[in-house]
């Protein structure tokens, strides 16, 4: 019960002290788990993330449902989960709150209209940084630029999208695997 | 209750198909836009900019905070709250039910090469569609209502302090990688003075 309770709070503070998500949660998860808790090695948080990445789903999300799996069993696994979601959960809705009283006020929509702005820069910037990660081959970058304007253009479920995406990266694989031997 | 069924359904798919972390929720949000005019262009962005300047994972908090928003409008303020909690649970049980199968052969998996080229087909689609957001999170930012994919409307419609606010901060973004935050309260400063 004790270890439960202790990966419930471990994991609390990792969801209540990291901004921004992924790997920005790495040192957190490093200071919580190795070092002051030695629940995990350093190697195995590095394995969660990059599972975590191929498996659907947030990889803060992903990795303390690991962490606790590993630990304390479905029990430690749903303490896990719970604990890193829930400052999310608090903190949002507050916010969520205060902001629907403001809403309607001019200077916070003129503040929000620059934010927006900003908003479109870091996607901007996300876009180009997977691209250059995720699109490497002629493969990849036609895969892109057809989602694109699948996407764009015709609002095609995301569902549908990755599951053809799944499809057509194993298609590819073998037929180039096929033709390299 | 029929509407707490469907955010939590809709999120469960969100939890389920969008792979490779918080970023990737979002061609799903835009999607839910389309189909159930829950919230506008505008009202995601604002939902990004609050996940990024907030603790914890950015696909919870929006999670988190489309759920409460959406319910309530609905139901009003305070059982909002239930809309938030039913998006955050549907979107974190699918990870939590393929997550507690994977970590029983978690070696398997890591090394498994369909999963490998599984995944090389994702990434591109899922780049893809952020694009598509991407482009009309900039219409809608440099534009307001107006925005539509017509280069007609395009130079007629566009704000030009919005778009030279736009470059100025992809430069800065991309000279000086600083933390997102820093970003999205200097703009929101320059759009509080200046109003675009």
């Amino acid at each position: 019960m004790k270890v439960i309770w202790e990966l419930f709070v471990a994991f609390f503070k990792i969801g209540a002290f990291t901004f921004g998500g992924g790997y920005a949660m790495l040192p957190l998860i490093e200071k919580e788990i190795v070092e002051k808790r030695a629940y995990a090695t350093s190697e195995e948080i590095m394995d969660y993330f990059a599972i975590g990445q191929c498996t659907p789903g947030v990889i803060a999300v992903n990795t303390a449902t690991f962490v606790g799996h590993k630990k304390a069993g479905v029990k430690g696994a749903a303490a896990a989960t719970i604990g890193v979601v829930l400052p999310s959960v608090i903190i949002i809705t507050l916010l969520a709150m205060c902001l629907s009283f403001i809403y309607e006020y001019p200077v916070v929509q003129n503040v929000l209209s620059g934010i927006r702005i900003a908003v479109a820069v870091l996607i901007v910037n996300a876009v180009v940084s997977m691209f250059k990660k995720g699109c490497k081959d002629v493969f990849g970058i036609i895969l892109a630029v057809i989602s694109f304007l699948l996407f764009m253009i015709f609002s095609v479920s995301p569902v549908i999208m990755v599951v053809c995406g799944v499809v057509l990266g194993i298609l590819y694989t073998k037929i180039k695997g096929g033709n390299d031997r | 209750m029929r509407l707490l069924l469907t955010l939590f359904f809709e999120f469960f798919k969100t939890g389920l198909f969008a792979v490779g972390g918080g970023l990737a929720t979002i061609p799903f949000l835009y999607n839910m836009i389309d189909k159930y005019q829950w919230f506008s262009d505008e009202v995601l962005g604002d939902m990004i900019a609050i996940s990024e300047s907030t603790p914890g994972p950015i696909g919870v908090n929006m999670a988190t905070y489309s759920g409460y928003h959406v319910f309530s409008l609905e139901y009003g303020t305070f059982l909002g709250m239930l809309g938030g909690i039913f998006t955050t649970f549907g979107l974190i049980l699918p990870s939590f039910i393929v997550i507690l199968f994977v970590s029983r052969m978690y070696q398997k998996f890591k090394e498994n090469r369909l999963v490998q080229s599984g995944f090389y087909g994702i990434r591109p689609v899922v780049v893809g569609m952020i694009g598509a957001t991407a482009v009309d999170m900039f219409l809608s930012a440099v534009m307001g209502d107006a925005a539509t994919l017509s280069f007609v409307n395009f130079f007629s419609d566009i704000k030009v302090g919005a778009l030279i606010l736009f470059v100025i901060l992809l430069i800065l973004t991309n000279k000086f990688k600083k933390h997102p935050i820093i970003y999205i309260i200097l703009a929101g400063v320059v759009g509080g003075i200046f109003k675009f």
